[in-house]
């Protein structure tokens, strides 16, 4: 193996330990060290044997990854509260463009004629991070005061319209980040360690090992960002939702009255979860913008921002965390993947019809469409169906397991 | 119309909201409903009024401001074809049709495609087109038509039979609405297109220095027959008045004998063929974009909104103002804000009067 590939393989490792750990189905004991063994087993291994598939995997998995934080992120709107959100785009850019203003420097000398921007601080990428789900959650909270009331349809019109609405304000505002033209030079954490010379907080050690690593292979360290974020907002989402708080949000969903007539201030917990699912979608634009390096507002199209996010999640299970980031994986990859037989059939088609090759792209979103109508005919549920019981407690005494309610305590 | 939830919650607004000056009607049961509905009715004018005064103020003419009304009811006409169909769909089958915006952009897709077909003939009048733009029409209305029947045989109606949640209408519909986009981009691709490329469309001088384009007199003309058309069909003929029983209680309408599956096929007949006339005249207002159907799709749901659910003219109304506000926005803003000054409307009825401005009850 060459140097290269082992620096890859280290680089690995922590988002393979975390797929091990989603995966296995054995008590945490035995779960952690199998997980960090069989993680460095396939690290190397993968390395070892197919180098040059796992580039196209780790730049593929970063984007699913990110995108599985936005189905998070919906499914806390959705899933465990019922709001139909079609304005996740809004957010999206919201997060996105909150943490590009607050990482990057302010243009100046000749750039300044060129670009513009509200403000750079230049802060720390965490700081960003975090600045985007502050900020995205305010914006939810503001939207959602008057929203949340209407009936559910109209909610979906109302935040439809101010999706556009905020892609417009980002299309237009010069001042505010750069107008039509993209912001760029969004600075991406660490990405010193791909340089030469690298950081000079880096041990020597370290730097040893990552040197014969070029800038290109970043995508590496930020998977590993990308993966170690997702794990976080998972644990949390999964970690609320079972809490009674959780719970008293599908009952919200489930039997408002019932749930008022327990005392559950219902109008307030509506609101949490919108503004919750807000902030986990501003986190995840705030990865994005930092993995993009260069965003404008026609990313924030309702295709990519609104509708493909929906579908990982209705593909998935709605309701369900798991459901939320397995639905991600799968139709990334089914995007991906048809985009290689559409490259494909463009490229045996230019010869004879040219017009019609160039349009072969399209034929992806075709199939999303279909594919959408198609889950929502035959599979409302998704794969991964919601669980009855969400409570930790509940499921340990439930008949049939190991322990009972009934058992006197020791 | 569908009995919301938490109408009342927002009808308590209205008394509360709407009286600013001394008088505060605690009462807000039936009678109040006419209060409310010219309280709402006086509350759009005082916004149109007041974005007339503010494009005045930052220095727009009045000649511009009265162009620019006048093109706002032209705006709201090409609004009101799509929002018409919206409102009916929207009223029968009781979810908002995201996929409406479109059947909009096939309809003028259509309509290029049999203009591209036909030789050109002489402009009409002092219209830019010719005959052939009118046979497109006219083959536009029922294929988009025909294929939003298709669209609920092959959907909806599976759902429908299987008493599906709202919701999950509204997801095939957003679903639809990007297979729809996409079909047109694989036949037609993603470039702008022009009915008639280069061709001159002389403004016509009316008094008051109004300066109004023929094709712009024609869209509005061809949207109030179309209309009045509508109009009549649900006062007067025998499938209207079906519907609109459909509309209010399905189930008693089956009992009575109606076949409602056959009167839901003929609200998308018609709907489709509506928006269709609404792709085709804002096709000739601007150019042909395989997006322009989702940009009308928030003016229109505002329209629909404020019209009332299921209201035909309501919506029609609704359209107008929202038109009007939309292009008495670019007096004093930048003209890209245009939807979110029908956004704003639309948000403020459904917190001031969800059940819209017309509402029977």
């Amino acid at each position: 193996m060459d140097p290269a590939a082992i620096a890859k393989a280290y680089f690995l490792i922590i988002p393979l330990m975390f797929l091990a750990f989603a995966i296995l189905r054995m008590r945490w004991a035995w779960r952690i060290p199998v997980g960090i063994v069989l993680a460095v087993l396939v690290a190397f291994g993968a390395e070892g044997f197919v180098p040059g598939a796992i580039d196209y995997l780790v730049s593929f998995s970063v984007m699913a990854s990110l995108y599985a934080i936005l189905s998070l992120g919906l499914n806390s709107q959705w899933g465990y509260n019922g709001h139909l959100d079609f304005g996740v785009a809004g957010f999206f850019a919201v997060g996105a463009f909150t943490s590009a203003l607050f990482i990057t420097a302010p243009p100046s000398g000749l750039m300044a004629q060129y670009a513009q921007q509200a403000f750079g601080l230049q802060a720390p990428f965490l700081v960003g991070v975090i600045a985007a789900g502050i900020v995205s959650g305010v914006v939810g909270y503001l939207i959602a005061l008057p929203v949340l009331r209407l009936r559910v349809d109209f909610l979906a019109i109302a935040t439809l319209g101010i999706a556009e609405i905020i892609r417009r304000i980002f299309q237009n505002e010069r001042w505010l980040a750069n107008g039509p033209q993209p912001l760029s030079g969004i600075p991406q954490p660490f990405s010193c360690v791909f340089q030469h010379p690298v950081c000079s907080w880096l041990p020597k050690s370290v730097a040893d090992v990552v040197a014969p690593l070029q800038p290109r292979d970043y995508g590496y360290l930020y998977l590993v960002v990308a993966v170690v974020a997702l794990a976080i907002v998972y644990f949390i989402l999964e970690t609320a939702v079972r809490s009674p708080w959780g719970r008293a949000l599908r009952a919200v969903r489930d039997e408002e009255a019932s749930a008022a007539m327990n005392g559950k201030p219902v109008a307030s917990l509506r609101v949490q979860s919108f503004v919750l699912g807000a902030v986990v979608m501003g986190v995840g634009g705030a990865l994005y913008a930092s993995y993009m390096v260069t965003i404008d507002y026609s990313h924030f199209k309702p295709l990519f921002g609104t509708f493909i996010v929906w579908v990982m999640l209705m593909l998935g299970g709605s309701g369900n965390n798991k459901g939320a980031i397995l639905g991600a994986f799968v139709i990334w990859g089914v995007w991906s993947g048809t985009g290689f037989v559409t490259d494909a059939m463009q490229a045996s088609l230019s010869s004879i019809a040219p017009e019609i090759a160039s349009r072969t792209a399209f034929l992806r979103w075709t199939f999303v469409g279909l594919l959408l109508a198609g889950i929502v005919l035959y599979r409302p549920e998704g794969i991964l169906k919601e669980e009855k019981i969400v409570s930790g407690f509940l499921k340990r005494f439930a008949p049939g397991s190991r322990k009972r309610l009934a058992e006197p305590a020791e | 119309m569908a009995k919301t939830l938490v109408e009342d919650a927002p009808v308590d607004m209205l008394a509360v909201g709407k009286a600013s000056d001394d008088a505060k009607p605690q009462d807000t049961q039936e009678g109040s409903f006419l209060d409310g509905r010219a309280a709402m009715g006086i509350g759009l004018a005082v916004i149109l009024v007041a974005m007339w005064l503010l494009g005045y103020a930052t220095g727009t003419d009045v000649q511009t401001l009265l162009s620019l009304t006048i093109w706002g009811v032209m705006l709201g006409g090409i609004i009101a074809l799509g929002g018409i169909g919206l409102t009916l769909c929207y009223g029968v089958l009781k979810f908002p049709n995201f996929a409406h915006g479109a059947l909009v952009t096939l309809g003028a897709y259509v309509t290029l495609a049999v203009i591209q077909l036909l030789p050109k003939s002489q402009p009409i009048w002092n219209f830019s087109f010719g005959w052939e733009l009118v046979v497109g029409l006219l083959v536009a209305i029922p294929v988009t038509g025909i294929v939003s029947v298709l669209i609920d045989g092959a959907l909806y109606r599976k759902l429908r039979h299987r008493n599906a949640a709202l919701v999950l209408f509204a997801m095939a519909s957003l679903g639809m609405a990007f297979f729809l986009r996409s079909v047109i981009y694989l036949l037609w691709g993603s470039d702008f297109h022009f009915f008639y490329v280069g061709r001159s469309n002389p403004a016509l001088h009316l008094p008051l220095g109004i300066r109004v384009q023929a094709d712009q007199l024609f869209v509005f003309g061809l949207a109030l027959v179309l209309v009045i058309l509508v109009y009549w069909l649900l006062a007067r003929t025998k499938m209207g008045k079906a519907m609109r029983a459909t509309a209010d209680n399905p189930d008693l309408a089956q009992v009575r004998g109606i076949d409602t599956e056959r009167v839901i096929a003929w609200t998308w007949c018609i709907g489709g063929g509506l928006a269709a006339a609404g792709g085709v005249m804002y096709a000739l207002a601007s150019q042909l974009r395989p997006d322009m159907g989702f940009t009308l799709l928030l003016p229109m749901f505002a329209g629909v909104i404020m019209g009332g659910i299921g209201n035909a003219f309501g919506a029609f109304v609704g359209c107008i103002v929202i038109g009007i506000a939309i292009q008495l926005t670019s007096a004093f803003m930048s003209p890209a804000y245009g939807p979110a000054v029908a956004f704003a409307l639309m948000v403020l009825t459904l917190l001031v009067r969800p059940q819209g401005l017309f509402a029977e009850k």
